[in-house]
């Protein structure tokens, strides 16, 4: 049966979503190890916390390289909330940051975003089920989900001037990037894995690519 | 925008479901994992399991009840009871859930929140309140609300958000247990303090309770156990029942 690798690089909880690639019939393996992902059918890389922290670690880990191969090869690549944000070329959570810069644009404030703004007074974190709109239906991992569909976020940074790669987002005060994609690499923003069927719906589509 | 959250709560002893009345006279229900299940099913937005369990044994069989949860049921898990350190984070997060709420052991130790705040994130700590009327003011009892400790409530829940709590449990023990609505009173001048999401609990009897209660600006969920577990209110029917009056629900088919 393929494998599916979950990059461990010490940030998170990866219970949830290792018993939710099993749900949808996958074969989960969190891994640190570099020959495991070499040889991955497709990856997850998870991620919860500061984006700078979490971008150290995952350099320290020295798997920046073969997920780099992985990722040119053709493999499907997925990162999830913080795992999505490191995707982009850099975020400004305390301090600036470098990303893996494989999706254009870059993870900023929310608070920020809302403030002087009529929606002010929306409370960050984001946290919590909010609804899809579409931008790409054609996304494969939005296949047969319908439109309006709701998903469970928690996050305080969000990604910005990333159009091209944005296939479906969610509003609040501004529109939140909540499922971006190029070619083989995708980011959801919210927890597939904690979204209920409709979030299991997204990681069985990715389990067949 | 996001919806407002219904949150069935599972009082879980010795590997059953409970529930208390006036904390008072608890009875044995069901199998926590098929209640989850059934409640994922429901369109519950989220569950909470609190470990009303003493002996380290009994704690170890929570943790399998929790693990088996986790295992089938993908949506956010917040789990408390006894939880007095960072160890109790560790032991409950490892289990599969993702927020871990503190009561008493914050109360005793308020920099627990702080530390587990900074290890975890915000978002996975969740402080619980028990609080009742004394003397005109609000006040948080402790020991599943037995013990008056003093503490003003709305003074304690701004410090708890100040140390990094992500959401706050409003209990109200006045209206705890006898369905006559939430205390709606006590939420508004509570809620009206702090800017961190708040979660209602104590009181829901009917759909029309939950209706009330999310016309209170201030809050974003609406907890409730022995209604949803005597299936007095259908979870399905509750949010068809708010999005007829115009409240923003999650509605699964």
């Amino acid at each position: 049966m393929s494998v599916t690798a979950i990059v461990d690089y010490g940030v998170g909880n990866l219970f949830s979503l290792t018993s939710s690639v099993r749900a949808v019939g996958g074969r989960p393996v969190v891994t640190g190890d570099p020959d495991v992902l070499a040889s991955a059918d497709r990856i997850l890389l998870p991620g919860v916390g500061a984006f700078g922290d979490a971008a150290e670690k995952l350099r320290a880990t020295g798997l920046i390289p073969v997920l780099e191969e992985r990722v040119r090869a053709g493999t499907p690549l997925m990162g999830i909330c913080l795992g999505m944000q490191l995707l982009f070329q850099s975020s400004s959570e305390y301090g600036t940051h470098a990303g893996l810069g494989w999706l254009r644009g870059r993870v900023e404030s929310l608070a920020e975003a809302l403030r002087g703004t009529p929606e002010e007074s929306l409370k960050v974190p984001h946290m919590g089920w909010n609804s899809l709109t579409f931008s790409d239906p054609s996304c494969p991992l939005l296949a047969g989900i319908p439109e309006g569909s709701f998903v469970y976020f928690v996050h305080s940074f969000y990604a910005v001037d990333c159009d091209d790669s944005l296939r479906a987002w969610a509003p609040y005060g501004v529109r939140v990037p909540a499922l971006v994609s190029r070619e083989n690499v995708y980011g959801c923003q919210f927890h597939p894995e904690k979204s209920g069927g409709v979030g299991l719906k997204i990681l069985e589509s990715f389990q067949r690519m | 925008m996001l919806t407002k959250r219904i949150i069935p709560c599972l009082d879980v002893r010795d590997g059953k479901v409970v529930k208390g009345v006036n904390f008072q006279g608890v009875r044995d229900i069901e199998d926590p994992v098929e209640m989850a299940a059934f409640y994922n099913e429901c369109g519950a937005d989220e569950l909470v399991f609190y470990d009303i369990t003493a002996s380290f044994e009994e704690r170890r069989l929570f943790a399998d009840v929790l693990r088996r949860v986790a295992e089938r049921i993908f949506i956010p898990l917040c789990v408390g009871g006894g939880v007095t350190g960072l160890e109790d984070f560790d032991r409950i997060l490892n289990a599969g859930a993702d927020k871990v709420s503190v009561n008493s052991g914050a109360i005793r130790d308020p920099d627990l929140i702080r530390r587990a705040a900074r290890k975890y994130g915000d978002q996975c700590v969740v402080l619980s309140m028990d609080v009742k009327r004394v003397d005109g003011r609000y006040h948080v009892f402790a020991r599943g609300g037995r013990e008056d400790t003093g503490l003003d409530a709305l003074e304690w829940c701004r410090r708890g958000q100040d140390l990094g709590a992500g959401e706050l449990v409003l209990n109200s023990i006045d209206t705890d247990g006898v369905k006559t609505g939430f205390d709606l009173e006590m939420l508004r001048d509570v809620s009206a303090c702090v800017s961190i999401p708040i979660i209602a609990s104590g009181g829901a009897g009917s759909m029309e309770d939950f209706a009330r209660l999310f016309r209170l600006p201030g809050v974003d969920a609406g907890l409730a156990a022995s209604i949803f577990h005597f299936r007095e209110v259908d979870i399905r029917d509750l949010k068809r029942f708010l999005a007829e009056r115009g409240v923003n629900v999650r509605q699964t088919g």
